[in-house]
């Protein structure tokens, strides 16, 4: 069974479906490093989805290539390509007929793993996910959309594969729990450490989701490969900072946290208070309201750790 | 026919060893004696093979649907005419089957089961059909990038998400049949069609005799509609929860 994170590259990768007018990927070079999330976001017709499908062959790939640790997804067994990637979609697919953890356990029983193999691997993958060990024999009719998409991530992860397909995995489910499902993944991330491809249409889930942003534009062409600070920074055309969006700035701000910053000494008596991990981004929109210039930063316990001034966020 | 079936010449009855009873005498419409003393001659070796009847053709209309159904759903092409001729099958009368059978295969239980076969494979082919086809897109695409193969995709995820609607099938196909299935006593003396005929063909019908090989048909089809059903919910928990 696959392990470790892999490199992923795509190669002037290229998709021309057949009748219809113009490329639907064209050209794509990118690479994806190992361990890595990057977020492929666009305008619907940006060949985002079609992009994703190209990795595990889902859609053949017209011209180019895509490697995977250096191999061509061209000369592996397509099957075994496909196993050893994990695969995640908006709509989930679990099978109705399975239980949650027969529904991890497809992968692993593809490769032969034994039944209290795959026991021991559920009840592993759904702490990870953040559901509770009786979850292990429901059925998917008998979960919630979120936590449906939580076991189709433990399903996806139940093999170890190396690469992740993510396809707008948290489109279908609500703002609220949306933002809990991407924070909790990005936790997983860091425990797990795939590489990670990630379709979005949502440029504020690229920016907050993604280590790496790939920006497709109409026809399948890229616009911009960066990082969400220098994608917001530095938009390369008209095309990407409209994409972003005026409030590029704001948005910038929500990348970092308090805790980064350099902290400036003083009492601060009678300024609000936000622990450290606080983003710069909500840290402003609280001296707006509170009509502040400064406030003091804490650490977990509540206790004071310097002051910060309205002019330290905008820098 | 049976040998030992009463002969209802001019509606008197004569038992073989008792005195008829006052029931009998006056035509009721069940009386226990006669049922009692032609259980074992008439009632259930009747019953028996109207059970071996009913199972045959059901079986073997399930073979060939699903093999129709198979072919259905791998290639669409072949759908539309599977389908009508499964339709054309089931809108030819079944009295009027037989008759066009019996120059090829006679007045047999052959002639019989090909009718019966024949009127199950309409329920079963577009039940099975409809089963595999209505499996969610997603679920499909899933398994597909999952590294199913296609054979693997059809035995773990098709055939199982069509197993309620195939199941529902062949309950309508195994009660649909036993009721058909007394209408071929009119061809050959077989099954409980065969004693229902025998009391209608008594001048002045022997009731108790219509009534029981009647409701035992009755019966039969309500035993199996629910054995059917019990298989049902024990083979797939799962589709009772949405």
């Amino acid at each position: 069974m696959p392990t470790e994170a892999a490199e992923l590259v795509f190669d002037e990768a290229t998709k021309v479906y057949p009748g219809r007018e113009g490329a639907a990927v064209h050209e794509l070079s990118l690479t994806v490093p190992a361990g890595e999330i990057c977020v492929l976001v666009g305008p619907s017709g940006g060949g985002k989805t079609t992009a994703l499908k190209l990795v595990n062959r889902l859609i053949p790939l017209t011209s180019g290539d895509i490697r995977i640790d250096g191999a061509s997804i061209l000369e592996l067994d397509v099957v075994e390509l496909r196993r050893s990637i994990g695969y995640v979609i908006q709509q989930v697919g679990l099978f109705p007929h399975y239980t949650v953890e027969g529904n991890i356990g497809v992968v692993p029983r593809l490769y032969g793993e034994s039944r209290s193999w795959i026991k021991t691997r559920s009840a592993e993958l759904l702490e990870l996910v953040g559901l509770d060990q009786s979850y292990a024999k429901r059925f998917p009719a008998q979960l919630s959309g979120g936590e449906r998409q939580r076991v189709g991530l433990a399903r996806a992860l139940a093999a170890n594969p190396p690469l992740m397909l993510m396809d707008e995995p948290f489109g279908a489910i609500d703002p609220i729990v949306r933002t809990r499902l991407q924070d909790e993944f990005l936790r997983l991330h860091r425990e797990v450490r795939k590489t990670v491809v990630f379709v979005t249409h949502d440029i504020d889930e690229a920016i907050k989701v993604g280590d790496r942003i790939a920006i497709l534009r109409e026809g399948g062409r890229l616009a911009q490969y960066d990082t969400p600070e220098r994608i917001l920074d530095r938009p390369v055309d008209e095309f990407v900072a409209d994409f972003v969006g005026r409030d590029r700035a704001l948005k910038a701000l929500a990348l970092r946290t308090l805790g980064e910053l350099k902290l400036g000494d003083g009492a601060g008596d009678g300024l609000p208070r936000l622990p450290g991990e606080t983003t710069l981004r909500d840290a402003l929109a609280l001296l707006v309201a509170e009509r502040q210039d400064a406030l003091v930063v804490t650490d977990a316990d509540g206790a004071s750790l310097g002051v910060v001034t309205r002019e330290d966020l905008l820098r | 026919m049976n040998g030992a079936r009463l002969a209802g010449g001019g509606g008197v009855v004569i038992p073989h060893f008792h005195k008829p009873s006052a029931c009998l005498l006056h035509n009721g419409w069940l009386c226990f004696d006669w049922v009692r003393q032609h259980w074992g001659d008439t009632l259930q070796p009747d019953l028996i093979q109207h059970i071996k009847l009913t199972l045959l053709a059901v079986g073997i209309g399930f073979v060939i649907a699903f093999a129709l159904a198979l072919l259905g759903f791998r290639f669409r092409l072949l759908n539309p005419p599977l389908g009508l001729f499964t339709d054309f099958l089931y809108t030819i009368p079944s009295l009027a089957l037989f008759v066009l059978l019996i120059p090829v295969t006679g007045p047999t239980v052959t002639t019989i089961e090909i009718a019966l076969v024949s009127y199950t494979l309409f329920i079963l082919y577009r039940n099975i059909l409809t089963g595999l086809s209505a499996v969610p897109a997603d679920v499909l695409e899933s398994a597909r990038g999952m590294g199913l193969t296609r054979t693997q995709t059809f035995m773990r995820v098709e055939l199982p998400l069509a197993a309620p609607a195939i199941l529902a099938g062949l309950r309508v196909a195994t009660v649909s049949t036993i009721s058909i299935g007394t209408v071929a006593a009119l061809l050959i003396a077989y099954g409980l069609g065969q004693p229902i005929f025998d009391a209608l063909q008594t001048p002045d019908i022997f009731r108790t005799e219509l009534v029981v090989a009647g409701g035992l048909a009755i019966l039969l089809a309500l035993v199996a509609d629910g054995l059917l059903a019990l298989v049902a919910r024990a083979l797939t928990p799962w589709s009772r929860l949405r």
